[in-house]
């Protein structure tokens, strides 16, 4: 079976003052139908670019894709023009943003920007748009939905104003979901309501989510496959559970093991948090030909330095760009 | 154990934009007066003609008759008209160049700048450098001779007053669009199709508008000056009155009757001052960075 969206070779390159970097550095990955699909990784690594790139979003100028293909139904989405990527987007790709708070347009009402989208792609009246907005926001459980869809974005909480984000990426019932960081600003009670929330709606409409997190929890409860990202290349790819249960990348170890665990008894046994040392390397570090997690890695050796790591297939399906992984 | 009534939740409703930024003006008491005093100019110049139904072209005493003298309350200009006359069929023009040059100064301007800001590039330079062409013009010289040229009608008077005052217009919406187009909501709306037309004028402008609003108010006041400046110079239509074309002809008479030139010199001087004020409120009102909570 063809996946959904196949992505091959993706290099984007990013002008900086110091020169051109690439910030996506041979990505490849693909993802099915209906699935779960999450990027998880520190600031700086490529994530949102990713997602960016996926919708045709590089910052102008600045950014642009080098070499790859981004194929979407078959369609390679990095040759496609402007108007056909117009039509895809909000329509067959959405996207939800990190940043509710900021995310909407602040002199229109949330009714009026859901109805848009629609009206925009579905060609429904004025009336019929209208409509099926106060349906969405029902469904992503704005309480009083009819009276809220006359609201402005400001006068909306952070979680409120998500839900609405949600219902507009959902308005025209996409094929591929891409949520980029959807909880970060939000208060963690919201969180697990959004997260909740996200869930049941892929149940009911069978989109594919990609879900851009740092938040290894949500990962773990929402995604079947993990990517982990590390400096713009890939560091690991494969099923949550196995990854979870044995990373074969250290900087995935690394990252799981950064996670804290809820004990009910504070007790001296409770071990200490293990953190990563050292911090992403800098964009001029990147595309150098050695691993680029070397400098904050335990397992170091002669080989990290000398090349870069090839991908290490297992036969679960999991794969870890790192010399070491058959060790680990 | 029964449980205690618990308090009815107040919910305190955020204000709408609109209702905060009329709060704001109401505070500025100059700026409310100004309006006020606006509204009954812009009556005084729609109805005036109608209650005091006087030719202000026509011989109606001797002339040079002073204020208040035989019943006439702003006396006589060296024709022997009717000054009150004029001054309410002069306003009527000149708050009608005073608009329509604004509004086109606010076509031209939003247009161009709109343009430049949101596709930058190539676009952007070639917009930006004819803004800054016009910039350099020595306005009132480039007018007069647009004027002079294709004749003194009232709408070649707007034409040429607002072909040269686009420029402030054009590079405040083209700042305005720099900041607004990195915004995440543009993204945002991008990310969910819309098009660059809806981008710009949907999404863009509306958030873009308070400091064209502002600047634009101010322009009314200085297209009325502006207006006064050429029909001074006697670059008007002489078949219209207007404040300015009032001074100009009687300018010779300014030691002999200096009220003839006074009274319509104080017309434009309080009509511009209350329009700068109003301005002023506006701008207290709609800018965010001036407001104090």
């Amino acid at each position: 079976m063809r996946p959904l969206l196949d992505v091959q070779n993706l290099t984007i390159e990013l002008t900086t003052r110091d020169g051109v970097a690439p910030v996506i550095d041979d990505l490849s990955f693909s993802l099915n139908a209906g699935e779960t699909l999450s990027f998880v990784g520190e600031s700086g690594c490529g994530k949102s670019m990713t997602a960016l790139a996926l919708m045709g979003l590089l910052p102008a100028n600045i950014g642009r894709i080098a070499s790859g293909h981004i194929l979407f139904e078959g369609e390679d989405l990095v040759q496609a023009s402007d108007a056909q990527l117009r039509k895809i987007r909000g329509n067959d790709i959405s996207m939800i943003f990190q940043e509710p708070m900021t995310s909407l347009n602040p002199v229109l009402t949330i009714g009026e920007q859901i109805a848009e989208v629609l009206r925009a792609h579905q060609g429904l009246s004025r009336k019929a748009a209208w409509n099926q907005t106060i349906a969405l926001l029902d469904a992503v459980r704005i309480p009083n939905p009819k009276g809220r869809a006359g609201d402005y974005p400001f006068q909306m909480s952070g979680g409120q104003r998500q839900r609405a984000m949600i219902a507009m990426a959902l308005a025209c019932a996409p094929k591929i979901l891409i949520a980029d960081e959807p909880t970060t600003a939000l208060d963690v009670t919201v969180q697990a309501q959004i997260f909740d929330l996200l869930g049941d709606l892929r149940k009911q409409t069978g989109a594919a989510i990609i879900l851009i997190t740092h938040d290894m929890g949500a990962v773990a409860e929402m995604a079947e496959r993990m990517i982990v990202m590390y400096a713009g290349r890939k560091a690991e790819l494969g099923p949550v559970d196995q990854i979870i249960d044995h990373p074969r990348h250290p900087y995935t170890k690394g990252l799981i093991e950064c996670v804290p665990h809820i004990q009910s008894e504070m007790s001296t046994a409770r071990h200490d948090l293990v953190e990563v040392p050292g911090i992403v390397p800098s964009l001029r570090e990147f595309g150098k030909d050695q691993c680029l997690f070397a400098s904050r890695c335990r397992y170091l050796s002669e080989a990290c330095l000398a090349s870069r790591p090839k991908p290490q297939e297992f036969a679960n399906a999991q794969s870890a760009d790192c010399w070491h992984a058959r060790d680990l | 154990m029964t449980r205690p009534e618990l308090q009815e939740e107040e919910t305190l409703q955020a204000q709408h934009p609109f209702t905060e930024s009329w709060a704001m003006f109401r505070k500025n008491t100059a700026a409310v007066a100004a309006l006020a005093l606006l509204t009954l100019i812009t009556f005084g110049a729609i109805f005036g003609p109608m209650l005091y139904p006087v030719d202000p072209f026509e011989m109606v005493w001797a002339p040079f008759s002073p204020p208040g003298e035989e019943g006439f309350l702003l006396g006589t200009d060296y024709l022997g008209r009717d000054l009150l006359s004029m001054i309410i069929n002069g306003a009527k023009v000149s708050l009608m160049i005073g608009v329509s040059a604004a509004l086109m100064t606010v076509i031209i301007g939003v247009t161009v700048g709109a343009l430049a800001g949101f596709y930058r590039g190539i676009v952007e330079e070639i917009l930006m450098r004819i803004t800054e062409f016009f910039q350099v013009l020595p306005t009132l010289l480039f007018s007069m001779v647009l004027v002079a040229l294709f004749g003194a009608s009232l709408p070649m008077i707007t034409f040429a007053i607002g072909i040269v005052s686009w420029t402030a217009v054009a590079r405040i919406t083209r700042s305005e669009f720099l900041r607004i187009r990195e915004l995440e909501y543009v993204t945002a709306s991008r990310a969910s199709g819309a098009s660059n037309m809806k981008l710009m004028f949907r999404v863009i402008l509306p958030n873009a508008l308070p400091p064209i609003i502002v600047q634009s108010a101010l322009m009314v006041g200085s297209a009325i000056l502006f207006e006064a400046g050429l029909s001074f110079l006697g670059l008007t239509d002489p078949n219209v009155v207007s404040w300015g074309q009032i001074i100009g002809s009687n300018r010779q008479y300014i030691l002999d009757a200096g009220y003839t030139v006074t009274i319509p010199g104080v017309a434009i001087f309080v009509t511009v001052l209350a329009i700068s004020l109003v301005g002023d409120g506006l701008n207290d009102a709609l800018n965010p960075k001036l407001r104090q909570r």
